[in-house]
């Protein structure tokens, strides 16, 4: 007896310590690591891949392509299509042309049957996808013959080439299933430069390179984003060597600064960060409440002190260096000026230094989705420059359950912006016909004159129209600021210094998978 | 016991299958009544951050495509019934069928929560036996303020400990995820390393509840009369010890056994999500916050049935080890 408990013992012991050898160190970081493999880190994966639910709309999407694709500069370029679209009938039917001898992955080769499919598959209202009101100008999507796609459109819609970066899915596989349920929602098969090797949910996404891609096979082999939530844990992986590169809030990429053989990226963008001053609040409806606000912030101080220097102060919803920029609406911090606009509509000073017009205080309060730290201090610093004017401004943080249904009466720190064309973020944020329509237009903002510029960059096909439109959009914004704009944040990624000549697009509101250095992955090449 | 144990084992079963059969369908109906009321849009999980740029029409259009204006009841007599037919039906919030989502996922949960709970009740039980021997001695004493602590410190904060320990301090073990971030492969290797911080602290979650019950059942045992006539009979403390004192010291912590599996599954449900884990307690985070019907109510199933099996088993043994106690009256 006694011996077999030894035994017994024995192995427990020898069990124990084969796990505590299980959990020595096993293979650090190799080194020297090669320039044909690429491990990134982001903090956030899609909910599907396919785009027939949404995954990829804006391009960059890897396993796919649209019929054109943005560049460095975010012009268009032919992408499956031979060249840009011929756009006749007075800006209503758009032609493309597709590339000879694409095929997917699979060997099948893209016909306009697919494109078509595509198409008519997200404007299903049975799809659930979620941007099918982008599509809202498309009547029609006809094939002519097997090379040729006609879109027809219900108005002339100016920016439309720029919204088909949307990428095509085979019909031959997609087509069998419903397309809110099917397995093409993980299994995804397209013409793009990488195929999906492996999707383990809440850990990584791992892709290879398709040797057949029609834009010549990528020297980067294999490509993994790992899904990151937390920034420190992705930041103390990307130094350990486990990951290549990775997205950075502004501190965390400082620390790298300097450091050898990793380059920071600074990507500028269109992700402004805004106080939207809701038309239902009596204080923030007042046009020179909304002056005052406009006036007193300090947007030179919040990029320097809440963003470290990494973003723009936001004159408007537009960068300053993009194109359509108005640039003589930049203007700095004047407290003289909000103090003498409020004094003039009436609003005194009364107790605690905090102003009140007929009975009713200059006080509103101002929401911000809890965990966003960027929102947080945005929000914080903009309620003590409103309190320098005499406006009481309560910062109060909320999950969006309970920030939703109080849009209506309650600022909220709102970020938005949208790459590709004026019209695809400003359409949504200041139309009066979409006032609290879901997340558009959250603030209710309604002017005429912005309604009229808006619809004529909408629908106009002349440059020079379109310009001065949004010209006179920025403007009117100046003088009834309905959204106190604050900054462009800039985007930062780290990244092992292995390979040439990589850039960043300027980027939109949403950031991180198909953005960054890793935007054009295909191209990449190896350091000499 | 005349009649031969399995006929015993086979009608306690068989009894807790009917019985398990009403828990199932009320614990389910009470898991969609209560996501049905909480705050959650099951509207605004499924269609992610596009959500926050949404307008009301397309809002619209996926809630009643997702038919979640219905009421649960309705829902869930929809779902139990295509259930029982062999369809569990298809996850929203993963965009997969909810048997898939099980089948890729139950592995590594049940990995992680085997190998955990087999180090519990191993290194719970020698600790517990080491801090009885002596009573009140420094191993005693040190085991037992130290079990006493661990009782207490939540599961995730003793996760992110070993996390910040281990894998930022130390760099000798992953932070998480199953294998390495750049392996394409899943090798039996990474799995063991990936998993040693996960299991080891949901180990180290489990394992004073067994130190203590046994310490207090073998301390007890060493004062009662069979092991002092043990004792007398001139047998070596070793045997004394673990044949007599340790085994009626046992008895308790079968039953322990049994009442620990709801805890060891909460505990894998914190475990899973620190550390990345791709189990099935990972997923029913994203199921109830996401309000995924399907999924949710299959993982609940699950967890029932894995609580019930759990009290079943404890009752065997008890059962079988106790000749005192019949399986026919349980």
């Amino acid at each position: 007896m006694t011996t077999r408990h030894i035994r017994r013992a024995a192995i427990t012991v020898a069990a124990l310590t084969g796990l505590s050898a299980c959990s020595a160190p096993g293979g650090g970081a190799d080194e020297g690591k090669a320039a044909d493999s690429v491990v990134i880190g982001v903090a956030s994966e899609p909910d599907t891949l396919s785009p027939l639910l949404g995954y990829g709309k804006d391009g960059n999407s890897k396993i796919f392509d649209g019929l054109l694709a943005h560049d460095a500069d975010l012009e268009l370029k032919p992408a499956l299509a031979k060249a840009l679209p011929e756009v006749g009938d007075d800006g209503r039917t758009y032609t493309y042309t597709l590339r000879d001898g694409v095929e997917f992955s699979d060997g099948e080769p893209l016909t306009s049957a697919d494109v078509v499919f595509t198409y008519r598959t997200i404007l299903d209202a049975k799809t659930n996808n979620t941007a099918r009101s982008e599509l809202d100008a498309v009547k029609e999507v006809e094939a002519d013959g097997d090379d040729k796609v006609v879109f027809t459109l219900k108005y002339p819609y100016a920016p439309f080439a720029a919204r088909t970066v949307l990428p095509i899915v085979p019909e031959h596989m997609a087509g069998k299933e419903d397309p809110n349920t099917g397995s093409f929602n993980t299994k995804p098969v397209g013409t793009g430069p990488y195929v999906l090797a492996g999707w383990t949910r809440g850990e990584k996404l791992a892709f290879r390179a398709n040797p057949n891609y029609w834009g010549g096979a990528p020297r980067v082999k294999t490509f993994t984003m790992a899904v990151i939530a937390d920034d420190n844990v992705r930041a103390t992986r990307l130094r350990s060597g486990d990951l290549d590169g990775a997205i950075l809030p502004p501190n965390l990429a400082a620390t790298f600064k300097g450091e050898a053989g990793s380059l920071t990226y600074d990507a500028k963008s269109y992700d402004f960060r805004t106080v939207t001053l809701p038309t239902e609040n009596k204080v923030t409806a007042d046009r020179a409440v909304r002056q005052a606000l406009d006036a007193a912030v300090d947007r030179e101080a919040m990029v320097d002190k809440v963003l470290d220097g990494a973003g723009r102060p936001a004159y408007g919803p537009l960068p300053v260096d993009d194109p359509w920029f108005a640039t003589d609406i930049k203007r700095s911090q004047d407290l003289a000026k909000a103090k003498r606009v409020l004094d003039e509509a009436g609003w005194k000073t009364g107790e605690g230094g905090i102003r009140a017009k007929g009975g009713l205080r200059a006080a509103f309060t101002l929401l911000y989705p809890s965990g966003d730290k960027v929102r947080q201090d945005h929000a914080l610093a903009y309620a003590s420059d409103a309190k320098k004017a005499g406006i009481d401004v309560t910062v109060e943080s909320a999950t969006w359950e309970v920030i939703e249904p109080r849009m209506g009466k309650d600022a909220v720190l709102a970020g938005f912006g949208s790459t590709g064309d004026p019209d695809f973020g400003l359409y949504t944020l200041l139309h009066s016909s979409l006032a609290g329509d879901g997340f558009n237009n959250m603030g209710r903002y309604a002017n005429p004159a912005v309604d009229k510029a808006l619809d004529t960059g909408r629908r106009s096909q002349d440059p020079a129209v379109r310009e001065a439109a949004y010209d006179t959009l920025q403007r009117e914004l100046v003088k009834d600021p309905g959204y106190t704009f604050l900054t462009h944040i800039d985007h930062l990624y780290v990244l092992a210094d292995r390979w040439d000549g990589l850039t960043t697009q300027l980027e939109p509101h949403e950031h991180g998978f198909a953005s960054g250095p890793w935007w054009n992955i295909e191209d990449w090449q190896p350091k000499k | 016991m005349t009649r031969p144990p399995w006929e015993g084992i086979a009608r306690l079963a068989g009894r807790r299958a009917l019985f398990a059969v009403p828990v199932v369908l009320v614990v389910t109906f009470g898991v969609f009544a209560i996501a049905a009321a909480s705050p959650f849009d099951p509207v605004r999980a499924y269609a992610g951050t596009a959500a926050l740029g949404a307008d009301q029409e397309t809002l619209d259009r996926l809630r009643e495509n997702l038919g979640v204006d219905r009421p649960f009841a309705v829902r869930w007599w929809e779902w139990l019934t295509s259930a029982l037919g062999g369809d569990l039906g298809h996850s929203s919030v993963m965009r997969q069928p909810v048997a898939q989502v099980i089948g890729e996922r139950l592995v590594w949960s049940s990995l992680l929560c085997a190998v955990a709970f087999a180090v519990a009740v191993l290194v719970g039980t020698s600790l517990g036996v080491l801090a009885a021997r002596r009573p009140g001695s420094w191993l005693d004493r040190t085991v037992t303020s130290l079990a006493y602590s661990l009782e207490a410190a939540p599961v995730f904060w003793v996760a992110l400990l070993a996390v910040w320990f281990f894998a930022l301090q130390l760099d000798a073990l992953p932070a998480g995820g199953l294998t390495d971030t750049a392996s394409r492969e899943v090798t039996a290797g990474q799995v063991a390393r990936h998993l040693v911080l996960p299991a080891g602290v949901l180990a180290v979650s489990q394992l004073p509840w067994f130190t203590l019950y046994v310490r207090q059942g073998v301390g007890d045992a060493l004062a009662e009369d069979p092991v002092r006539g043990a004792r007398a009979r001139g047998l070596s403390e070793r045997t004394v010890l673990l044949g007599h004192a340790l085994r009626s010291g046992l008895l308790p912590v079968l039953t322990l056994i049994g009442s620990r599996v709801p805890e060891l599954i909460t505990g894998a449900l914190l475990v899973e999500t620190v550390f990345s884990w791709p189990g099935i307690a990972a997923a029913t985070v994203e199921a109830a916050t996401a309000v995924d019907f399907p999924l949710l109510a299959a993982l609940t199933t699950l967890a029932t049935a894995a609580v019930l099996t759990g009290n079943l088993l404890a009752d065997l043994l008890y059962g079988l080890f106790d000749p005192r106690v019949s399986l026919s009256d349980m």
